[in-house]
């Protein structure tokens, strides 16, 4: 087990050096001179010639390269080229909204998807199943920002319910203020694990193991429960992990709707306003999110296939 | 006979959509009585699996036609609430694929202590001991120590001897087997049948067991039913199936026994295979293979014919040569 995760460890490494070199190619093949962007296209030449000579922009390409990944190791990402500001302060403000936001989504697409795919599943080419598959189709036809502008408009502006922008201040608020954002990512979310449980379970529910469970008397609820969803979670976690991972790409647009703080906000100014170290940060940082989630999961699966567990 | 405890009258299954309904059982009946082990014998596609499933009413199909009796009750009658009750408290029954018959994700203790929870056994503690108990009576050694092991750390035959301690775990009256040593290599095999007279004589059930090999049947059972292709076609104590068995299926099957000493003997194969479920619409099943059939076995159904007090069959011909009765006609 501790061998496992020691192992598990040692694969992001690699795995966080790729993304951190593809980071770097990216910034330096995007269009557009940053000293340009920093100063305006009136600056003189000598100005933006010391604007790259103090931005480490005139040393060789290598030496660029392993400061940038020893700088994005140790989270240490510089200042904003247009305002001077800590760029891991602006991360470290803006972080906390994009993670609630993305916890709130993933728990709400578990707690209406799983049960609506259990509920398909244990009914399979009946009403419900119809139900979750013209929900799931919906759910992945609409796009988040068309749904989330009409959340927006129904809940916030007309009825009044939900805050119109902004994250909020203190735990209640912040809720308050996150929920609607979370529900429309959360849709698709649903639409993808309602699926995921059905085919997932319909799989397990045809074991084996399942009739025993009959056999020895157990009755239906513990059947799926007990028996079949449990083994249903290994496909899930998967599941799960992916969903959770498209929930961080996904808050980019749902934040600027919304207009609420939070990294994928923070993102989009700064490659409008071409803050190359801001962008940096805000990638590397994302990444890192990233490389966590999938190493999460891997601990996930321990914890459920005592397979897996012992080898 | 009032001391059977289960009795199959008329047994008719079939599967597919009700408008085209492909019959893969038909007619069967047997008894087995308190206590005794009986054997349901026939190849592969015979329909033992779908009779014994549709005992613990457990199968897909639909039971369209009989009734199916324990110690008198129909079990076709109960509602569908009223089956977890009787299963793995007064019917258990264990299969033929000991790898994937326990669930992967929870360790053995819990699933044998399942098996007690669900019929009564509140107490852990007794649980715990009683899941002990029935390991150590299906030879796991360390047993108490093994309660916390996942199923994936036994082999096969040991999942299997935990399949049979959940399996009589609440000592059930009847112990369904259906090919529990199919799976397994010859010297498991020989072990676990062992353990399974073993375990009948200190619980005291009844067992009918499944089996392709007729020698499998032999070694456990004391009376046998045979199948062919949905139908019964034979039953008789075990003695008179092995010395005078009078359905030429039987016969086919008794010649294709592997015998132990005799590895390097070409095994005997009765020609052909068993047709199709729901394919012989009339005459006798088995008559595209059998080395006897004469003109009437393509036109009409032997019915079963009493061969003598334990014994009778459905065959036309053994029952011409033998001057017999139907089976259930006033004497
Ligand atoms: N779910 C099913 N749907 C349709 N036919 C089935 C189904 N299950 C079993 N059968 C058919 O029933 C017949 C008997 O099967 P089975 O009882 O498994 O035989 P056995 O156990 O004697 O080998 C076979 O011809 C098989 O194809
Ligand atoms: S009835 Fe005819 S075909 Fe059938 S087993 Fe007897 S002899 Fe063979
Ligand atoms: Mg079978």
């Amino acid at each position: 087990m501790t061998r496992y995760i020691v192992v598990r460890l040692l694969d992001a490494i690699p795995t966080v050096l790729l993304v951190l070199t593809l980071v770097f190619v990216a910034m330096r093949i995007l269009p557009g001179d940053p000293a340009v962007a920093a100063l305006g296209d009136f600056a003189t030449p000598e100005q933006r010639e010391a604007f790259r000579e103090k931005m480490g922009l005139n040393a060789p390409l290598w030496q660029q390269y392993l400061t940038f990944v020893v700088s994005s190791l140790t989270l240490d990402f510089g200042v904003s080229m247009m305002n001077g500001r800590d760029v891991l302060g602006l991360i470290a403000y803006n972080l906390p909204y994009t993670i609630e936001l993305t916890i709130a989504s993933v728990l709400l697409g578990v707690v209406i998807g799983v049960p609506f795919g259990v509920w398909a599943a244990t009914n399979p080419n009946r009403a419900p199943d119809s139900a979750m598959r013209g929900f799931s189709l919906i759910g992945y036809a609409v796009p988040d920002f068309y749904l989330g502008a009409l959340l927006l408009i129904v809940f916030s502006l007309n009825l009044g319910w939900f805050p119109i922008n902004g994250g909020g201040e203190g735990f209640l608020d912040r809720m308050h203020h996150v929920f609607l954002p979370a529900l429309t990512l959360a849709f698709i979310k649903a639409a993808f694990l309602g699926r995921l449980t059905r085919t997932a379970l319909l799989e397990v529910m045809g074991r084996d193991y399942i009739r025993t469970a009959r056999a020895k008397g157990a009755r239906e609820p513990r059947v799926i429960y007990r028996h079949g969803l449990r083994n249903a979670l290994l496909p899930l976690t998967t599941g799960l992990g992916l969903t959770t991972l498209t929930a961080l790409s996904g808050s980019v647009a749902i934040e600027l709707v919304f207009n609420r703080p939070g990294l994928g906000k923070l993102l989009i100014s700064a490659i409008a306003e071409r803050d190359y170290a801001v962008i940096q940060g805000g990638i590397v940082v994302f990444a890192l999110f990233v490389v966590a989630i999938n190493l999460a999961m891997d601990l996930v699966y321990v914890l459920v296939d005592p397979r897996i567990r012992v080898s | 006979m009032s001391q059977d405890l289960l009795r199959l009258t008329d047994v008719t299954i079939e599967f597919g959509p009700p408008k085209k309904p492909i019959r893969v059982v038909e007619g069967v009946g047997f008894s087995v009585a308190k206590g005794e082990s009986v054997g349901l014998v026939g190849e592969s596609g015979s329909g033992k699996s779908v009779t014994s499933l549709a005992i613990m009413r457990l199968i897909g199909g639909r039971v369209v036609q009989g009734r199916i009796e324990l110690e008198g009750r129909n079990l076709l009658d109960l509602p569908a609430s009223a089956l977890p009750e009787i299963r793995g408290r007064d019917i258990a029954m264990i299969f033929q694929e000991p790898m994937s018959s326990l669930n992967p994700l929870m360790t053995i203790g819990d699933q044998i202590g399942e098996a007690l929870l669900l019929h009564g056994w509140r107490d852990r503690t007794a649980r715990r001991d009683r899941t002990i108990e029935m390991l150590h009576l299906v030879g796991i050694p360390n047993a108490e120590g093994r309660l916390g092991a996942y199923p994936h750390q036994f082999s096969g035959g040991m999942r299997q001897r935990v399949m049979i301690a959940m399996a009589v775990a609440c000592a059930p009256k009847l112990l369904i087997a259906d090919e529990p040593t199919t799976a397994l290599d010859v010297t498991i095999q020989a072990q676990v049948l062992d353990l399974m007279k073993k375990v009948r004589r200190e619980l005291g059930m009844a067992i009918l067991l499944i089996s392709h090999d007729l020698g499998v049947i032999a070694d456990v059972c004391e009376r046998v039913i045979v199948m062919y292709a949905g139908r019964v076609v034979e039953e008789a104590d075990i003695r008179t199936i092995l010395t005078r068995p009078q359905h030429p299926y039987t016969r086919g099957l008794l010649r294709s026994v592997p015998r132990r000493n005799h590895e390097a003997e070409r095994l005997y194969q009765i020609p052909g295979s068993v047709p199709p479920a729901g394919s012989v619409r009339q005459g006798c099943p088995f008559r595209d293979r059998c080395e006897l059939s004469v003109s009437r076995c393509a036109e009409e159904m032997p019915p079963m014919f009493r061969f003598g007090s334990s014994q009778s069959a459905a065959c036309w011909v053994t029952a011409a040569a033998e001057g017999v009765a139907q089976a259930g006609a006033a004497a």
